[in-house]
């Protein structure tokens, strides 16, 4: 059965660690990184980048716009 | 199982979202997880969809968004506290083919400027007034707006808000919506998923109708202020949704008749 | 073309003289004694002939911030309000000249201070020429004296506001806005449809989006761009100071005074030189840029100066820093909308020769 398979580019430097996308995501893709940009924000990057379906729910809910998502199918 | 290639995913062909070119490269002065962002984001992709680029003119007011003109690439006035609905008046009448909206916080729309909310969407210019409402006043420090919910505290009520003292908050959707000018007025928000959604849809139907010159549209966008609020972004979110949207409810308040 | 013979009052004149000037809005509020401006464009409708737009605001501060809107597009616009809503008007008036906008306010000025008077009076000279809003900026003032400078200096007034990108106002009062003259019209000017570079009328891909805006937080940047203000001032200063002079070649005192004092100057002058005193008048028709070179030079051949105005001295302020000591200068006038008569003035030039 066709898959999505789904790719978060996150612009660590823009981010602001608002962590909204984080509790947004729903397959716990992402999660809040321990290091911080120059800003001195912990940003949020794909913790299990495995798992995301594309399905831009972080994307639509991030303030600042930081993240653009990519979705294939597979099989 | 298939190996795992990102790499593979990573492509233009494969593109599901990304921001809107109509947003500049400056990186929005907001606090993290304000509203303010994420609905200037929405815009900036209705104005990109729709094509409005070359003929949109914005108002932005006094408040926290007095900067909006820098993070949204088309033409803006800056107005006055609380007088966009003025400015978009005239600008509206003068040139009647141009999309103008105004962008205004709690003081601009609901204190200083209440007169020209009233009388704007009294006339039914036909404008977008999309209202981004807090519960406070964000820019100065976190003051008490008219819109503070009872018992919330401010710096200026730091008891909380006295109704006996200060009168209740004011349901500006709900007043403007009994103004016959007024086509379609809804209140939305912007902290979810769905909920960015709903008012993207929100905003190209007030783009529709200003098209169609069937009045005032009001968009109201119920939202959070981490640094007013003293919260969490997260944390805020969960607050709106407990205590402000039970007082500002979400929904359609008035459309117009087909 | 032939110009349009007609017998109108003062408010009446400017209004059919903002529609003949290709006006593309007025944006008022009612207040004695201008209301008729309102009125006027209201039954002449402009909007079906030419298109000029015509709206009642919710009030004085909701139209100068339509003159905003509009002036930010680059199109001719103004208001109009007696000195109550004036003061009303003064922060909108800041923001139009901090973001470099054109504009024509008119304010018929009646006695003050607070609701005073509906009669007229001039004691909104230094709310016109000082500022009256906040900041480092100066309006155009132009001063008629006559219903037909009332007709006239509207187009006048709009060329000096986009020559400059600078509001421009029209200081009258009660009695000229009232009154009834001969006023011949100019023929009807057809409105500009030319896009202004600077103005906000949605982006083409050939530019930068134009942001109208006073602000700036940046206090270096802030203060080049007050700089260039100033210098814009001083421009204005250098080619733009008018005025008139009456019987001033072999005059030993001068009245100055500007609208409906100077009308009752020259009365006082040709009742004083049947006495054998010789004053004429030097009647500033610009107040700002204010005559201060010619006033200066004039110091030099009169032994004293009335400043005549119907407030409690304000002008005279103005002529004294021109004038800079060398001669005696002082101020006649009424208050609270009392006119003064001529037979007055001669009385006050009397005592002021006297000593």
């Amino acid at each position: 059965m066709a898959k999505i398979k789904g790719a978060v580019v996150i612009d660590r430097e823009k981010c602001k660690g608002c962590e909204v996308c984080v509790v947004t995501c729903p397959t716990q893709t992402l999660a809040m990184s321990s290091e911080v940009n120059a800003k001195g924000y912990h940003f949020s990057y794909a913790a299990a980048p495995e798992t995301c379906i594309g399905c831009a729910n972080c994307a639509v809910v991030c303030p600042d716009g930081v993240i653009t998502v990519y979705k294939m199918k597979v099989g | 199982m298939a190996e795992f290639n990102i790499n593979e995913i990573i492509k233009p062909a494969n593109l599901a979202y990304k921001k809107s070119r109509i947003l500049t490269d400056n990186v929005m002065h907001y606090c993290p997880g304000c509203g303010h962002s994420t609905t200037h984001r929405v815009l900036a992709e209705v104005i990109e969809e729709e094509d409005l680029q070359g003929r949109a003119i914005g108002i932005t007011p006094v408040g926290c968004s007095v900067l909006m003109y820098d993070y949204l690439d088309i033409d803006f006035q800056e107005a006055a506290h609380g007088r966009a609905p003025a400015l978009a008046t005239a600008v509206k009448r003068l040139m009647p083919d141009r999309f103008v909206f105004t962008y205004q916080g709690d003081s601009d729309l609901a204190a200083i400027g209440t007169a020209e909310t009233i009388h704007t969407c009294n006339r039914g210019e036909n404008i977008l007034i999309i209202f981004i409402n807090n519960g406070i006043y964000g820019m100065t420090g976190g003051q008490m707006a008219p819109t503070t919910l009872p018992g919330m505290k401010s710096s200026t009520s730091p008891y909380g808000r006295d109704v006996a003292m200060m009168g209740s908050p004011m349901k500006m959707a709900d007043i403007v919506a009994m103004l016959p000018g007024t086509c379609y007025v809804t209140r939305q928000s912007v902290n979810t998923p769905l909920g960015v959604r709903k008012l993207k849809r929100a905003m190209k139907k007030a783009v529709q109708y200003q098209n169609e010159m069937r009045g005032t549209c009001f968009i109201e966008v119920v939202s959070n202020c981490p640094s007013g609020w003293k919260m969490t972004p997260v944390e805020s979110n969960k607050w709106l949704e407990d205590n402000m949207f039970p007082y500002y409810p979400l929904g359609d308040i008035k459309v117009p008749q087909e | 073309m032939e110009k349009e013979l007609r017998l109108m009052k003062g408010n009446e004149a400017i209004a059919e003289a903002a529609i003949r000037a290709g006006a593309d809005g007025y944006f008022g509020y009612p207040i004695t004694p201008q209301s008729e401006i309102l009125e006027y464009l209201m039954t002449a409708n402009p909007q079906k002939t030419t298109g000029m737009v015509v709206l009642q605001a919710e009030s004085e501060i909701a139209a100068i911030n339509m003159v905003y809107g509009g002036a930010a597009c680059g199109k001719k616009v103004m208001t109009s309000s007696s000195s109550p809503g004036i003061s009303l008007k003064q922060e909108g008036i800041t923001y139009i000249a901090g973001a470099e906008l054109p504009c024509l306010i008119v304010n018929v000025v009646r006695g003050g201070p607070g609701l005073g008077t509906i009669q007229p009076a001039q004691s909104d000279y230094f709310q016109a020429t000082k500022g009256g809003g906040h900041g480092d900026y100066h309006l155009i003032v132009l001063a008629p004296a006559s219903v037909q400078e009332m007709a006239d200096f509207v187009e006048l007034a709009f060329d000096l506001a986009f020559k400059y990108r600078n509001p421009a106002m029209i200081l009258s009062d009660g009695a000229i806005g009232q009154m009834m003259e001969k006023v011949y019209l100019k023929p009807q000017k057809k409105r500009s449809e030319e896009i202004l570079p600077w103005a906000t009328t949605g982006k083409p891909e050939t530019r930068e989006r134009n942001i109208i805006t006073s602000l700036d937080l940046d206090p270096e940047r802030q203060e080049k761009f007050n700089e260039k203000l100033i210098a814009k001032y001083h421009e204005m200063e250098e080619k733009e100071v008018r005025y008139e002079e009456f019987l001033t070649d072999d005059a030993d005192y001068l009245f100055i005074a500007y609208g409906t004092s100077s009308r009752i100057c020259q009365k006082a002058i040709q009742l004083a030189r049947d006495e054998g005193i010789k004053v004429g008048l030097l009647r500033p028709i610009t107040l700002y840029p204010f005559p201060k070179k010619r006033i200066a030079e004039m110091a030099q051949k009169v032994r004293g100066m009335i400043s005549v105005e119907m407030s409690a001295g304000q002008m005279v302020e103005d002529v004294m820093l021109s004038v800079n000591g060398k001669i005696p200068v002082s101020h006649y006038g009424r208050m609270g909308g009392m006119v003064p008569t001529p037979e007055e003035v001669v009385e006050n030039l009397r005592s002021f020769i006297k000593g």
